[in-house]
């Protein structure tokens, strides 16, 4: 049975498409990533999935129950991280994962066993008798990892589970959260715009532009499939026109130079490098300085949309909604 | 559901019980208005024959006399022994349970803006359980601050003539029927609303229109004709007066008049409760 099953599903908001007929599977026991700029429709797909909002049209089915017709059971399966953080500031850690366990109507004493199970795992210690307001950002989120998992859920939903944490709490939510993936058996379904990380932590990553998914494997074959690899010379001219030159390497598909500085996009930069070296060295351009970047998801979703996954907009909206979860953890 | 209701509810109450600052904070504006209006406009003192007079007066004349005034004191206040403070005191002690409820809206906005809310949808609890955790809560909040008025009054010289523990019961029970029917509209409104900003200023629009036209600062006979039809509606107006005398009225409380009061307040409340869960169901399940 497939952890996540999508056709054709569509979601309008007045004239805004915000998910755009997309179709698409998870396989159970998989970390898998929808990943997308802001407004992509990411949280949207996550709503539809987690019963929270109604489709306009397609079939969603979690765990094999259909998200509209069996909306009790895909509840009963899932567990949300929702993108804002929602623990209770008012509440001790303890509270707000006894609260949690009540919701999905545990006896108490199983609600007691789980509790110290995901205690373990997410190392809160005795902040867990504090109250949430004096955490951190990161301890929050572990929180909340800890409060979705208690009832054991089939499906792990995780809406950009990192936005507006510092890069070392980034890292360490995700051991995290593949520690718990791993030794709870959940289908991990989580979203994010930082492609560094899905790179580094999804088996397959879904790419959702405007509502639709561009491209969808695992990210070494997405990038083997869509990105160049990238080479970088610093050389000195000498007054020879490196395009003309470079021009027709096989497997060179662009060349930029800026002064001394030459950028290279290639299919199979291993082959295209020695080539081009050689071709440089013997018309007497003297190369200083070499590097080869293999791709990365940045780049995939670039040549799948022809935009940066950050343009101006975009980055604007990131920083008012970090500002606004800073804001929220100080307050 | 009965799980869920009270885990929620555990949270609620959590909460009130954490933050007496804003449980006194609430309490201001009653308490301003109680001393206000019961120290400063001596109503019922208008009503009290001048010493001088007094000793001038010969004894039979000075029998008539007194009666007279106990008779208007009577026909405005309910009875002759009720000073102004105490009267204005038991309207305060049913007002806040008027801006209690209607704030309780407030922490509906409020957790729908966390996101909290989402938590409770995506969970396999019935709706409804989260509307009904939020009336409640928004009642014991209620009676807690109003239990508090009343002390805070008695502090201040509220004359307590109570018509014993079972008139009391009677009238917290009013103010619990208020609470609940007013709470739950408002909670219904703003589930539909996006933006808590909507909220405060519906929550002002009724808060003082309903205090002012209520028999919470002046006694029903002397409100104009033009308006008593609408203190005769005005919810608030019902629950204040099954509180009032049975706190203040003593012997005089009249059971016959307080059961119609809560009789109209039960049908009130229960017409509220009816169509706000139809409308907040509505919204959490169907909407978006
Ligand atoms: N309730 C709503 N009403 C109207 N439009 C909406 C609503 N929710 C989302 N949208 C629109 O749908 C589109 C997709 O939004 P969505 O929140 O799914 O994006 P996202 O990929 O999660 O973005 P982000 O990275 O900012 O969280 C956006 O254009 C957004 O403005
Ligand atoms: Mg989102």
């Amino acid at each position: 049975m497939k952890a996540v099953e999508c056709s054709s599903l569509k979601k309008v908001y007045g004239n805004v498409v915000a998910v755009d007929g997309i179709s698409f599977d998870v396989e159970e026991g998989e970390v898998f990533g929808l990943l997308g700029p802001n407004g992509a429709g990411k949280t949207t797909v996550i709503n539809v999935l987690t019963t929270l909002i109604r489709p306009t049209s397609g079939v969603a089915r979690v765990c094999g129950y259909d998200v509209l017709t069996q909306q009790g059971s895909v509840r009963r399966v899932i567990g949300l991280v929702p993108q804002d953080l929602t623990v209770d500031d008012e509440l001790t850690g303890m509270e707000n994962l006894r609260l949690q366990a009540a919701l999905y109507h545990m006896p108490k004493d199983l609600a007691r066993k789980r509790i110290e199970e995901v205690l373990e795992q997410i190392d809160l210690n005795e902040a867990i008798h504090r109250k949430v307001s004096t955490y951190s950002g990161g301890m929050r989120k572990r929180l909340e990892l800890a409060g979705a998992l208690i009832h054991r859920p089939k499906v792990l939903f995780l809406d950009e589970p990192t936005l507006g944490l510092d890069v070392q709490t980034r890292t360490s939510i995700w051991t995290y959260v593949k520690r718990l993936a791993r030794e709870e058996g959940v289908t991990v379904f989580m979203t994010t715009h930082y492609m560094d990380e899905a790179d580094a932590n999804c088996d397959r990553v879904a790419i959702i532009d405007r509502g639709q998914i561009k491209a969808i494997d695992s990210p070494r074959a997405l990038k083997s499939r869509f990105g160049y690899d990238a080479i970088e010379l610093e050389v000195v001219q000498n007054g020879i026109d490196l395009k003309e030159l470079l021009s027709n390497v096989s497997g060179l598909k662009g060349i930029e130079s800026y002064n001394s500085r030459v950028l290279i996009k290639a299919e199979g930069g291993e082959e295209v490098l020695p080539e081009v070296l050689g071709r440089l060295i013997s018309s007497g351009v003297t190369v200083n300085r070499v590097e080869m970047r293999k791709p990365t998801l940045d780049e995939v979703f670039m040549s799948l949309t022809g935009r940066r996954i950050r343009d101006e907009h975009s980055s604007k909206e990131e920083v008012l909604k970090q500002r606004f979860n800073i804001r929220r953890l100080r307050a | 559901m009965i799980g869920e209701v009270s885990a929620l509810m555990g949270r609620e109450l959590r909460k009130l019980v954490r933050s007496p600052a804003l449980l006194l904070m609430t309490m201001i504006q009653p308490v301003l208005w109680m001393g206000l209006y019961g120290k400063a406009f001596n109503l019922t003192g208008m009503f009290s024959i001048p010493e001088d007079l007094l000793s001038r007066l010969p004894p039979d004349s000075l029998r008539v006399v007194s009666s007279a005034f106990n008779a208007a004191l009577t026909r405005f206040f309910g009875s002759p022994e009720v000073d102004y403070f105490s009267y204005v005191a038991t309207g305060m002690a049913g007002v806040i349970v008027l801006f209690v409820s209607v704030f309780s809206g407030m922490s509906v906005a409020w957790d729908r803006r966390l996101g909290f809310i989402n938590k409770l949808l995506a969970a396999p609890i019935s709706r409804f359980s989260i509307v009904l955790s939020k009336v409640l809560a928004s009642a014991v909040r209620a009676m807690v601050q109003s239990g508090l008025v009343v002390l805070t009054a008695i502090a201040l010289g509220l004359r307590l003539d109570t018509a014993g523990p079972v008139a009391v019961l009677l009238g917290f029970t009013a103010l619990a029927l208020l609470s609940i029917a007013l709470s739950s509209l408002i909670i219904a409104i703003t589930l539909r609303l996006k933006n808590w900003e909507y909220h405060v200023a519906l929550a002002n629009l009724l808060n003082l229109p309903l205090m002012f036209t209520s028999s919470a600062l002046y006694p029903r006979a002397i409100i104009p004709d033009w308006m008593r039809p609408i203190t005769d509606i005005n919810p608030l107006t019902h629950a204040i007066e099954v509180l009032r005398s049975s706190l203040l009225y003593g012997q005089s409380f009249d059971l016959m008049a307080s059961l119609n009061h809560l009789a109209y307040l039960a049908a009130f409340s229960a017409l509220c409760v009816v169509v706000g869960s139809y409308f907040a169901y509505g919204t959490l399940n169907a909407e978006r």
